[in-house]
């Protein structure tokens, strides 16, 4: 049953208007420039008829496919370390009590709020500042710490909503039952949270691939991920060659949207 | 004989409060043992500390002369039936009963042999590849009770053990529990706030109420001879008077009225005196027999209820309103609102209680 | 009973439990949380409120001639670059453009999270894996394709020749912009909105409906108040993305257009007034740490 009554008449015939043009704002774009990327016209808004010449650019530049190859690397380095150091946070926040908790769990939420233009100010003065410091030049390094500055947080929150829907007294019974401490988490605690961390690891993940600002900030020369690369494509003037990566950048988000999805039912037959 | 468990002046404090006040306690080995009191009286407080769930703050706590006070609970022969049963959601039925044995090392196939012993045993056998999350309430209690036993627990503890069933189910458990007890001769150890649980199932019963211990004895011994006020309220329904102690034999009632109620106490000392609904005699005003008249009160109903096997009476008192509770086909004159009544009740019906 | 025998095992050892043994096993439990939180602990430190403190302190720091920063002898001269007209005038501009962008976001998510949550469980599901795809999708390429889309001779342009209201120009305009906000943050301001319209429940408005409310008044008296967290949290949500916004007025926005989030890039990629854009940026921290702080005091739990 759904909580809130259904509405009768003209003002249903309305809303459900309303929600079809919400649905049909939200994919038409989408699908125009899947269509545009098949089309044989410089003009990239304009049909001329099909072709597949632009994807065939897109796997021949040598410079798109760096920055692609560079994107991957970025992004499960970046995955990787904060869903360690965020589901380690979440744990903490969620099942113990220590000095500097509430400072540690503010921390963790400011990354989430903070806009984006703002984190990649501060990521471009720290680097400026301690790039020496740290014997670090701009690119994978810089780029990855900045990635993972803001996807512990991401991760954590997604986590800690698992653990903190799943019952502590599980891990009691646990214990009860013979297992020590480490059996308690490996075998209950771990299998029960693991569709939190895969999805807090989507989501890094996402965040990774998306991230334009702050990359745009902290990368160096000749050495960028695709999305601050196609943004510096599209203002330096579009090709038809955008077309078709923006399709392939599409294309990995719906798989990843697919995944989290599937990592979600699982969610939901588990707690069945 | 070693007890099962023994408790000497174990306390539990949480920051400033104690969740548990200085008890002492014996369980016997084999015994069906309730711990019966209100919602945060330190009923489980107690029980997780016997699983080790909880260290104690203070005091020895023994299982079978053994101190274990210190010991996590992976170290202790003790197996506990959780509330809501806190199986584990993605494992099997045969995976949650054979878990205790793989984490003391038993290899897989024997554990999977003991379990599914068990699993006859609380007859779920054909239902061992299922998640807890596809059987019903009274299937996943047994499945808890399996995992529990398969590990030859010495103690086995349950949490409000029949508390999410409902109340057909909860009837047709609470008989399996105890011949299952009964079976193992294990001693069982229950937490309930259901004082008719308590009373219809265990040996002996030990009654908390804040933190404090306040009884402990048979069903029986609880009901008939309470220690305490809140013991006599708290087992089944009663009649509290507030009084005064006169001397050994008698007590002085809030307004005056002197009643025949022979009493430890010394003289001065406030008390309650407790009547059952079930022992006062009702009649009309001045039918009382002779040999009751110094356990008699004057009053006035104020209301009757007809409840099928009894008449209840509310009888107004001068100060206080009591029930009184009588057996309809034996007062064919049945008494109204508003009517002048006398009760009256057998010496040995009374039962003074310290107040507080 | 063969299967439950009472064994004899070897004595187990335990120790009398003390205040102190309590005590030392707290501590034990804090020690062993501490230490879970320790590298994210650190690593945030170090990446994140570290790089934050470097900010305000360049915004108090002196721009030398070389487009260098001195960060000896601090002022406020940055600060006082906040009342310069045009960075007023795109002070003003970001926050109408990000004002405008949360109110229609609001006015199309509000029916749309109250029509789903009126739907069969099914139904609302698929509405909401619909909304969910947009909001994974990256947010580049869902700007890219409204450049695509409003181009010279791009389909929309097409379709409003085709019915009749002629070729429009609208890339590099601040409806470009706007248009390009919403379509990117629609789904913020949808999700909390439908969390909140969800719990509420319908026997509520029924119940205004017997006590004689009309339609808009069960509305304004009951629901809208009902589901004022979601609105506040989407709201929040929206706004606070769209005054940085940077990637959207890049692309869709054109030379007078610029606003608050490219105007802070612009110090530090080619005007190279360091303090001056750590000022920007700064403010823009204190309106978005504001704007949650209320969120949460007004009772909000999650963002």
């Amino acid at each position: 049953m759904s909580g809130v009554i259904t509405p009768r008449g003209a003002s249903r015939t309305l809303l459900s208007i309303n929600s079809l043009l919400v649905f049909l704002f939200f994919y038409a774009p989408i699908i125009l420039l899947i269509i545009f990327s098949f089309s044989d016209n410089r003009n990239v808004g304009v049909w001329g008829g099909f072709t597949l010449d632009w994807y065939g650019e897109f796997a021949d530049s040598q410079p798109t496919r760096k920055a692609l190859w560079n994107s991957i690397q970025i992004a499960v380095a970046s995955t990787i370390v904060s869903v360690v150091l965020g589901t380690l946070g979440a744990l903490a926040l969620e099942r113990f009590t220590f000095r500097g908790k509430q400072v540690f769990d503010a921390l963790l939420y400011l990354p989430i709020i903070i806009p984006d233009v703002t984190m990649a100010v501060m990521m471009l003065l720290f680097f400026a500042e301690l790039a020496g410091v740290l014997g670090l030049s701009k690119g994978f390094a810089t780029i990855t710490l900045s990635h993972i500055a803001f996807s512990i947080s991401f991760v954590s929150v997604v986590v800690r909503a698992r653990i903190a829907g799943m019952d502590e007294r599980l891990e009691e019974a646990a214990m009860d039952l013979y297992a020590s401490r480490w059996q308690a988490f490996r075998y209950v605690t771990l299998p029960l949270i693991m569709p939190g961390i895969l999805g807090g690891g989507l989501l890094a993940l996402t965040l990774s691939l998306d991230d334009v600002v702050i990359t745009q900030f902290v990368a160096g020369p000749g050495w960028t991920t695709l999305p601050v690369f196609v943004f510096g494509l599209i203002r330096k003037g579009v090709t038809p060659l955008i077309n078709a990566v923006s399709v392939v950048m599409l294309l990995a988000s719906m798989a990843l949207v697919a995944l989290s999805l599937f990592v979600q039912r699982v969610r939901t037959t588990d707690s069945a | 004989m070693t007890a099962a468990v023994e408790i000497a002046g174990i306390t539990k404090r949480f920051g400033e409060v104690v969740a548990v006040d200085n008890i002492d306690l014996q369980i016997d080995d084999g015994e069906f043992f309730a711990m019966l009191g209100p919602s945060g009286c330190g009923k489980t407080t107690t029980l997780r500390m016997i699983a080790g769930l909880e260290f104690p703050t203070e005091g020895s706590l023994k299982i079978f002369g053994n101190e274990v006070g210190t010991l996590p609970p992976n170290k202790r022969p003790v197996n506990t039936v959780f509330q809501n049963y806190a199986l584990f959601p993605h494992m099997s039925v045969r995976d949650n009963v054979s878990f205790g044995l793989r984490m003391q090392g038993t290899t897989k196939s024997e554990a999977n042999r003991r379990a599914g012993e068990l699993i006859e045993l609380v007859q779920l056998t054909g239902l061992e590849s299922r998640k807890p999350g596809q059987l019903s309430g009274g299937q996943q209690q047994r499945v808890a009770l399996a995992r529990a036993l398969v590990n030859k627990p010495k103690v086995l503890l349950l949490d409000e053990p029949l508390g999410a069933l409902d109340l057909k189910l909860r009837q047709e458990m609470q008989n399996e529990l105890k011949s299952l007890q009964r079976e193992l001769g294990v001693s069982f150890v229950f937490v309930t706030h259901d004082q008719e649980e308590a009373l219809t199932m265990s040996d002996r019963i030990a009654v908390m109420d804040k933190g404090k211990l306040l009884q402990v004895g048979t069903a029986e011994e609880l009901y008939e001879r309470p220690l305490n006020r809140f013991v006599a309220d708290f087992i089944g329904q009663t009649n509290l008077l507030d009084a005064t102690v006169a001397d050994d034999d008698m007590i002085v009632l809030g307004n005056g009225t002197k009643i025949k109620a022979p009493n430890p106490h010394s003289p001065g000392t406030k008390v309650a005196m407790s009547l059952r609904p079930e022992a006062i005699e009702i009649g009309r005003r001045g039918d009382v027999p002779a040999d009751h008249v110094a356990t008699s009160l004057n009053g006035v109903v104020s209301a009757m209820n007809y409840l099928g096997h009894s008449l209840v009476y509310q009888v107004k008192i001068d100060w206080i309103d009591l029930e009184v509770r009588t057996d309809p086909v034996a007062s064919e004159d049945r008494l109204g609102p508003g009517d002048d009544v006398s009760i009256w009740w057998d010496r040995t019906a009374d039962w003074v209680v310290p107040d507080e | 009973m063969s299967i439950i025998e009472q064994t004899v095992d070897e004595p187990i050892d335990g120790l009398v439990a003390t205040p102190e043994f309590e005590a030392a096993n707290e501590a034990q439990q804090r020690r062993r949380g501490f230490l879970m939180a320790l590298p994210a602990f650190a690593y945030l430190i170090l990446f994140f409120a570290v790089p934050l403190v470097i900010v305000i302190v360049y915004s108090f720091a002196t721009r030398n001639r070389f487009g260098g920063t001195d960060l000896n002898g601090w002022n406020l001269e940055s600060y006082r670059g906040l009342g310069d007209d045009l960075v007023r005038q795109i002070l003003v501009r970001s926050v109408v453009l990000a004002a405008i962008t949360t109110v229609i976001c609001l006015l199309i998510a509000y029916p749309f999270a109250y029509y789903m949550s009126t739907r069969r469980p099914a139904v609302r599901n698929l509405m909401l894996v619909g909304v969910m795809i947009p909001f994974w999708t990256n947010f580049l390429v869902r700007n890219y394709a409204w450049y695509v889309i409003l181009g010279t001779d791009g389909p929309f342009s097409q379709v409003t020749e085709f019915v009749g209201i002629g070729e429009t120009r609208l890339l590099f305009t601040q409806t470009a912009v706007v248009m390009g906000l919403v379509y990117g943050f629609l789904p913020f301001m949808i999700l909390p909105l439908y969390a909140a319209i969800e719990r509420i429940d319908g026997r509520l408005l029924e119940a205004s409906r017997d006590l004689y409310a009309n339609g808009f008044q069960s509305f304004r008296h009951v629901l809208l108040p009902l589901s004022m967290p979601g609105v506040i949290a989407g709201s929040i949500l929206v706004f606070i993305p769209s005054l940085g916004a940077y990637v959207t007025p890049e692309i869709l926005g054109g030379a007078k257009t610029t606003l608050l989030g490219s105007y802070i890039v612009t110090q530090f990629l080619s005007a190279r007034n360091m303090p001056f854009g750590a000022s920007l940026s700064t403010v823009l921290m204190i309106v978005m740490l504001t704007a949650t702080l209320v969120y949460f005091r007004k009772g909000g739990r999650t963002l």
